[in-house]
């Protein structure tokens, strides 16, 4: 899957879990400071990507997800790996 | 065989009210972000009177006149709690003994806050099989003795508080097969540790993550009692946190149920708030008698347990 859409599907899961504007999703933006997605919103993007992305994303590994970006670099190398 | 149904329902809620504020003079943190986190914005606390036994036993004594059964037709007790104060004695036989439940075996389980759900499932089942006609289903609890004040992150959740349910036999199959489960290799999750250390510890990200994953499985309960989720007229999941309520109810669809929203005033009860959310939504009157109710508990094991009952 490309960047661009797990970036799209990312977007989605924002607005619908934490109610986030999709042009505001980039690859630069900080979930918590910038997106305003606390850490429950935050556990919920993560089971929703789970599902959409069909990939594994351990708790012990959340943490690291700082931006959008690591999010997706890490769904596309945890996608690769499945 | 039989069916079984849930007769009439009882609850105690503690006279005393905690806000936000209150808990705030003593843990960093404010009326804001415990709302926005957990939807609580007052629980009750049990008085040193207000005990699992006197709060069970106001609880099942209501849930029996609205059942119009007497004390003395009960073929058993099961208590459901998680914070009885002693390992032994557990407190069902003495609320049997102080109904006036003479008849009726009495025992309590342990199945934290799924503990109503798994307590109904057996009563369903012995009622079928015919083992008791009537039984007594009471959830009580007092989180508040094992609260940790100085700890943000959990005394903000806990609370106190009872629930009952009168279950006797019916034509057809009013409380739905059971879905169960556990992930008991996530134990430590929720703990109350014992051997000295008898205070609540949760990890509240686990947990959440844990229980908002528990979809399709709440999903599943529907199909076994042969009723879509968009035909649920209320859906009564344990009351936890209002975060995961949502999601639990979004994620299944349930689209034109009332939602249990209990938790707002009454904090996270544990095994009582099923009962507790599923009178007060009775209360309310916009049910009618039959129409399909998903129950849902999920907690400390971790371990759940649900059902669709039909309303008394």
């Amino acid at each position: 899957m490309s960047q661009s859409d797990i970036l799209e599907g990312l977007a989605a899961i924002l607005e619908e879990v934490a109610g986030v504007d999709p042009a505001d999703v980039t690859v630069d933006k900080t979930f918590i400071d910038d997106l305003d997605v606390d850490s429950l919103s935050m556990v919920e993007v993560v089971v929703a990507a789970e599902e959409k992305f069909s990939v594994k994303i351990p708790d012990e590994d959340v943490k690291s997800l700082k931006t959008v970006g690591d999010a997706v670099s890490y769904i596309q190398r945890a996608g690769v790996a499945a | 065989m039989t069916g079984a149904r849930i007769m009439g329902l009882g609850t105690y809620r503690p006279a005393r009210v905690v806000t936000n504020d209150d808990l705030a003079k003593r843990v960093a943190t404010s009326d804001e972000w415990v709302r926005s986190r957990t939807g609580i914005a007052t629980r009750r606390i049990a008085d040193a009177d207000e005990t699992i036994v006197a709060m069970g036993t106001t609880a099942a004594g209501k849930a029996l006149a609205a059942a119009g059964i007497d004390a003395a037709d009960i073929d058993m007790v099961l208590l459901a709690t998680c914070t009885n104060p002693s390992q032994i004695p557990g407190s069902g036989p003495q609320i049997a003994h102080r109904l006036g439940a003479d008849n009726a075996g009495a025992f309590d389980i342990n199945a934290g806050c799924a503990g109503f759900s798994y307590a109904l499932s057996m009563a369903s089942d012995m009622v079928r099989a015919e083992s008791a006609r009537h039984v007594l289903v009471v959830a009580a609890e007092r989180l508040s003795d094992y609260t940790d004040w100085d700890d943000r992150s959990t005394c903000i959740l806990l609370a106190d508080g009872a629930g009952a349910a009168v279950v006797g036999p019916a034509a057809t199959r009013e409380i739905g097969p059971a879905v169960w489960g556990h992930d008991g290799g996530k134990s430590d999750a929720i703990r109350i540790p014992g051997y000295g250390d008898n205070l609540f510890r949760m990890e509240g990200q686990t947990v959440f993550r844990w229980a908002i994953a528990l979809t399709p499985t709440v999903r599943r309960a529907c199909e076994l009692a042969g009723v879509t989720p968009s035909e649920l007229a209320a859906v009564v999941p344990h009351q936890a946190n209002l975060r995961i309520i949502d999601a639990l109810v979004a994620g299944i669809g349930a689209t034109n149920a009332i939602v249990a929203r209990d938790v707002v005033d009454s904090g996270n009860t544990s095994a009582a708030s099923i009962p507790l959310a599923f009178s007060r939504i009775l209360d309310g009157g916009e049910l009618r008698p039959g129409d399909p109710v998903l129950l849902f508990g999920f907690g400390a094991g971790l371990t759940y347990c649900g059902q669709v009952v039909r309303c008394p």
